[in-house]
């Protein structure tokens, strides 16, 4: 049988520990909620520019997809992913699930050559025991994304597709749904696919020629649906450490009132031994 | 309802302006193109400058853009800008600042030197400047 003291040592790591976890769901809280009003301060422009989008392709009309290389859909003999996994654990499944989205990745098509561009140190540091290319990586931007780091990776994705270098590009992120769901979203950005939503046949002026209006339009669209993964990725990372703290500040509660009620059952089971031994001792005498 | 448009301008970041406006002037990449309600639909690149703009009963005010693009509707105007700052929350020291910056680096070349790059921020500064300027000379009420 454990000592009490053993017992009472457990239950004073297991509330220290159990600080630790409150603490941190309290700073993802905060962050989650700065994260998410990121999200939403961005919609707005990607809505918008992707409406430009169908709108320049739609008065361009049927030979609109010859009008850009970064339309050109070639096959996939080499491609580039990037994967976007937070620079810190302790978030539940959010890096693990990214990893196991671009494992499948790897495994569903074994004879495509693919060249990872990681993001974040999770993936990162999975990745590099491995044996896979690994174009690039940055790390220590996975919660405070800026436009620049966007455009950076965006116009390096751009390079290497239209060099030819490679014939497509995936992104591997995690979609902020709810602060309860995450889900993993494996997105195709380059060749890009004209959005054909909007256009509602209204005859617009382009004051440029449709090929000269999307040489610069098409990049900025790519920019920014590579910016709104980031800022998804990063609000979803916060979502997952605060469902994960949450959680395990509950079990934590959980193991302490066990360990206390062993405690006094240990406590209550030593004291009757003693008088037993007391009793015992007194009448040994008579 | 006619005389009114409602103007737009969205960055990355954020929407930047939701207003009631009778009248505005955009930088377009071929020059500044004045907005009247009514206008044919519309679209155009941007280049870089100040964008002014009249809310309904109010003087008239500006906002630096550099780069993007326009979709002119009869009774909307949507401005989405890369970059974009209002005139008033301008330093003009700083824009001053960066456009010598600019054009330092332009009149002596360095080898290796992204001369794209440095044209960007001259324009960049160059379109702060005078938006904070045109600003400056709103008369106050």
């Amino acid at each position: 049988m454990p000592s009490l003291i053993d017992i009472r040592r457990r239950i004073r790591s297991v509330k220290n520990t159990q600080q630790i976890t409150k603490a941190m769901k309290m700073v993802a809280t905060a962050r989650l909620r700065k994260a998410q009003e990121r999200v939403v301060n961005a919609r707005p422009y990607s809505r918008m520019l992707r409406e430009m989008v169908a709108n320049v392709a739609a008065a361009a009309g049927a030979e609109a997809s010859t009008l850009h290389p970064l339309l050109a859909v070639r096959e996939e003999k080499k491609v580039q992913l990037v994967l976007v996994t937070a620079d810190r654990g302790l978030a539940g499944a959010f890096n693990t699930n990214l990893i196991k989205a671009a494992q499948q990745f790897l495994a569903e098509k074994p004879e495509r050559k693919t060249a990872f561009e990681l993001y974040g140190r999770k993936g990162r540091d999975f990745w590099r025991r491995r044996d896979v290319e690994v174009s690039g990586e940055v790390t220590g931007i996975s919660q405070a994304a800026s436009y620049d780091d966007a455009e950076a990776l965006a116009v390096k994705l751009m390079e290497r597709f239209t060099s030819g270098e490679i014939d497509a590009a995936y992104i591997i992120y995690n979609e902020f749904k709810s602060v309860l769901s995450q889900q993993v979203a494996v997105k195709r950005i380059l060749p890009l696919a004209l959005p054909d939503d909007a256009g509602a046949g209204r005859d617009y002026i382009l004051e440029q020629p449709p090929a000269e209006f999307l040489k610069n339009l098409l990049p900025g669209y790519v920019e920014a649906q590579v910016y709104e993964a980031f800022l998804e990725s990063a609000a979803a990372e916060h979502a997952g450490r605060m469902t994960a703290m949450d959680s395990a500040t509950t079990n934590a509660t959980e193991v302490i009132s066990k360990l206390t009620l062993y405690m006094n059952r240990v406590r209550q089971a030593t004291i009757t031994r003693e008088i037993i031994e007391v009793v015992s001792g007194a009448s040994a005498l008579d | 309802m006619a005389g009114i448009i409602t103007l737009e301008v969205a960055t990355p970041d954020r929407l930047l302006l939701k207003e009631q406006v009778s009248e505005v002037e955009v930088p377009a990449s071929n020059g500044a193109m004045g907005v009247l309600p009514e206008h044919a639909p519309l679209l155009s690149e941007l280049g870089s400058g100040p964008l002014a703009y009249t809310p309904v009963g109010a003087t008239k005010k500006y906002i630096a853009i550099n780069g993007g693009w326009v979709e002119v509707l009869p009774d909307r105007v949507r401005v989405l800008a890369e970059r974009a700052e209002f005139g008033d929350e301008i330093d003009m020291s700083r824009a001053e600042e960066a456009m010598k910056r600019a054009m330092e680096r332009l009149t002596h070349p360095t080898a290796g030197m992204d001369v794209a790059r440095a044209m960007n921020a001259m324009h960049r500064a160059q379109a702060r400047i005078e938006a904070a300027k045109a600003t400056g000379m709103v008369p106050k009420k």
